[in-house]
């Protein structure tokens, strides 16, 4: 066997080892980048409001629904465990407790794991306890029918408080 | 912490990937097998002609195992088998080139017997996966598992049936069968640990008092700690096996932090881990002269020979290694066992070093991840722990042979000639394969209240 056919066999086959490495390296790329993006996005703002920045003072606007700029956009956890943590808010309804299908997943020993809901009528955004142990208060009322909610105002479950914001 | 407005089925999105995990399979044995010709056409100059058999054989077991994830774990990890089909490949050829070697001595066969041991492997791994088919199941073991680790441990301490091999009591022989205990007991304390610290985590994690930044656990929290830290002295003063009792406690340091996110912990066990290796080193000669071997072992190249001969093997390997089958790597003593790590070095160089160690890597990535995505926390601790105990065998192993850190014997996961390490490491990766399927598979749909109707906010009840 001649030098240069075992010098060929010898770099072919460091080549075929890196070859399978780098092959296993990016199989393990597209499972980690293969997810949809939905994912990425709606943490995002989340990450975004980790920092415990100083919440803007929330205003609390009773009824000024003069076009979009005054609606409501998210809905935030402004105190508790999972402080920080927000959702958007859409024409769907926003399911807060602990269960793994809420949009807000609170991680909260006093919240149920379907606890209550926010959703909007087209103008108006409500919010509607859903049979917790512990209940959901707007102040020291607890809440018992869907009732309105405006900007700003606290909504009280378990240990945690979540604001509607611009 | 888990981000808002995520539904679940958007989160992950389930694919099982099998015919991914195929296609790398095939690479791994292209890699294995390649290996195996190319040391025959290095070693005598033509292909060799057991080739046959030997791949007929590799490249059949690979494809069991690959069936036994299609049928019993099908959403699995796709990356983590040919990995280890890829080492479990490149050991054999390896150990057959030694044995090339060995045999104009005598005659040895270590490479046939390896091949035994990596059927019993492959049948270990389709046994755990078939065994198991809920990880959550075994934390009903936690504490028999604990007992048999304990019984696994003293067993080669036993008259009869226990034996010492080079210095170390870690052998049991039954008849013409040997076999290291330590290694099963490795698999069973990671069970057992990941579902003792699942009960006992918030208390470990709570209570305590912050000290220079540091969170410190309570003083009567030390308990488990300081047992697993007496239990790993123990294996090291009456079995003389460094490599073991370093493995076991920082495996239980790793876990405990793992489950409770604290730094005290990691602290409190480097302080104990310390004042242990300051102890063993100022009581044993065994461990004084690793420590010399380590920081000089050109002083006494008589007493060091192993460690001297590993460094010139992995110096006359150099970027890209003499050829597989056309270095001297079994100039070093147990280049077969805890040294194959300078034979390749040797024989591959730098360039297919590396390639090892980044195989050894991305297992390791696998398992964190698996660790990562599990949802129940036995699970997590479970898979944590499986990963970590392989970094650390392979640092502890490496870090040794190139002088990193003080040479400790340890085998090369799925790389050394050695049947109990091979097998267990099979079943581990079996383990770690159900956790991952359990991890990736669908979650069962979540009914949502209503069906998207906005507007209806309205619930009568």
């Amino acid at each position: 066997m001649s030098e240069l056919t075992l010098t060929l066999i010898r770099l072919g086959f460091l080549a075929v080892l890196w070859l399978f490495v780098l092959s296993a390296v990016s199989v393990i790329r597209s499972d980690m980048f293969g997810a949809r993006v939905e994912n990425r996005k709606a943490s995002k703002p989340a990450r975004a409001a980790q920092p415990p920045k100083p919440p803007k003072p929330p205003k609390p606007a009773r009824t000024l629904r003069r076009g979009s700029r005054h609606a409501p956009r998210s809905l935030v956890v402004v105190d508790g465990p999972d402080k920080g943590q927000s959702a958007p808010l859409s024409e769907q309804p926003i399911l807060i407790g602990r269960g793994a299908d809420a949009a807000i997943r609170l991680d909260d020993d006093y919240v149920s794991t379907r606890h209550a809901r926010v959703a909007s009528n087209g103008e108006q955004w409500f919010v509607e306890d859903l049979g917790s142990t512990n209940g959901t208060y707007l102040g020291h009322q607890r809440v018992t029918t869907p009732t309105p909610l405006t900007m700003g105002t606290p909504i009280r479950v378990g240990k945690t408080v979540l604001e509607l914001r611009r | 912490m888990t981000a808002g407005a995520v539904e679940p089925s958007t989160d992950v999105v389930p694919r099982k990937r099998r015919g991914t995990e195929l296609f790398l399979l095939v690479l791994a044995l292209l890699v294995g097998v390649g290996a195996y010709v190319a040391v025959g056409i290095g070693y005598s100059g033509d292909v060799p002609a057991d080739v046959a058999w030997v791949a007929g054989g590799f490249v059949t077991l690979a494809l069991v195992a690959h069936v036994a994830v299609r049928l019993l774990a099908p959403y699995a990890d796709p990356v983590l088998l040919p990995l280890v089909a890829m080492l479990n490949g490149l050991g054999l050829a390896m150990i057959r080139r030694l044995d090339l070697d060995f045999a104009a001595a005598d005659q040895t066969t270590f490479a046939t017997q390896q091949m035994v041991w990596t059927l019993i492997g492959v049948i270990a791994f389709v046994a755990v996966l078939v065994v198991v088919p809920d990880h959550r199941r075994l934390q009903s073991f936690t504490y028999t598992l604990g007992l048999l680790a304990i019984v696994l441990l003293v067993l080669p301490l036993l008259p009869v049936i226990g034996q010492e091999i080079n210095g170390s009591r870690i052998w049991i022989r039954i008849g013409p069968l040997g076999f290291q205990p330590g290694e099963v007991a490795k698999i069973c304390l990671v069970v057992f640990f990941a579902g003792y610290l699942v009960v006992k985590r918030d208390a470990l994690a709570l209570a305590g008092r912050r000290f220079l930044g540091i969170d410190l656990p309570r003083g009567r929290d030390l308990g488990p700690i300081l047992t697993a830290w007496l239990v790993s002295l123990g294996v090291l003063v009456f079995q003389r096996d460094l490599g073991s009792s370093l493995l076991f406690f920082g495996l239980f340091v790793v876990m405990l932090y793992v489950a409770t996110e604290r730094v005290g912990w990691a602290v409190v066990g480097t302080l104990l881990f310390l004042g242990g290796a300051y102890f063993s080193y100022l009581t044993f000669g065994h461990v004084e002269a690793r420590v010399t071997g380590w920081l000089d072992p050109f002083s006494d190249t008589d007493a060091y020979y192993q460690i001297v001969q590993g460094l010139y093997g992995l110096g006359f390997g150099g970027l890209i290694g003499t050829g597989l089958g056309q270095g001297d790597p079994t100039l070093t003593p147990f280049s077969y066992s805890d040294f194959i790590v300078t034979s390749l070095g040797e024989e591959l160089g730098l360039t297919g070093l590396m390639a090892i160690i980044v195989v050894y890597g991305l297992v390791v990535e696998r398992g964190l991840r698996v660790a990562l995505l599990c949802r129940d926390a036995f699970g997590k601790l479970v898979a944590a722990g499986l990963a970590v105990s392989m970094a650390l065998q392979v640092f502890v192993v490496v870090g040794g042979v190139t002088r990193l850190i003080p040479l400790t014997g340890l085998t090369t996961p799925f790389l050394s000639y050695g049947g109990s390490s091979l097998v267990v490491n099979w079943a581990m990766v079996a383990l770690l394969l159900r956790i991952s399927h359990f991890t990736r598979e669908p979650q069962p749909l979540v009914t949502p209240l209503d069906a998207g109707d906005a507007t209806q906010v309205v619930r009568l009840r």
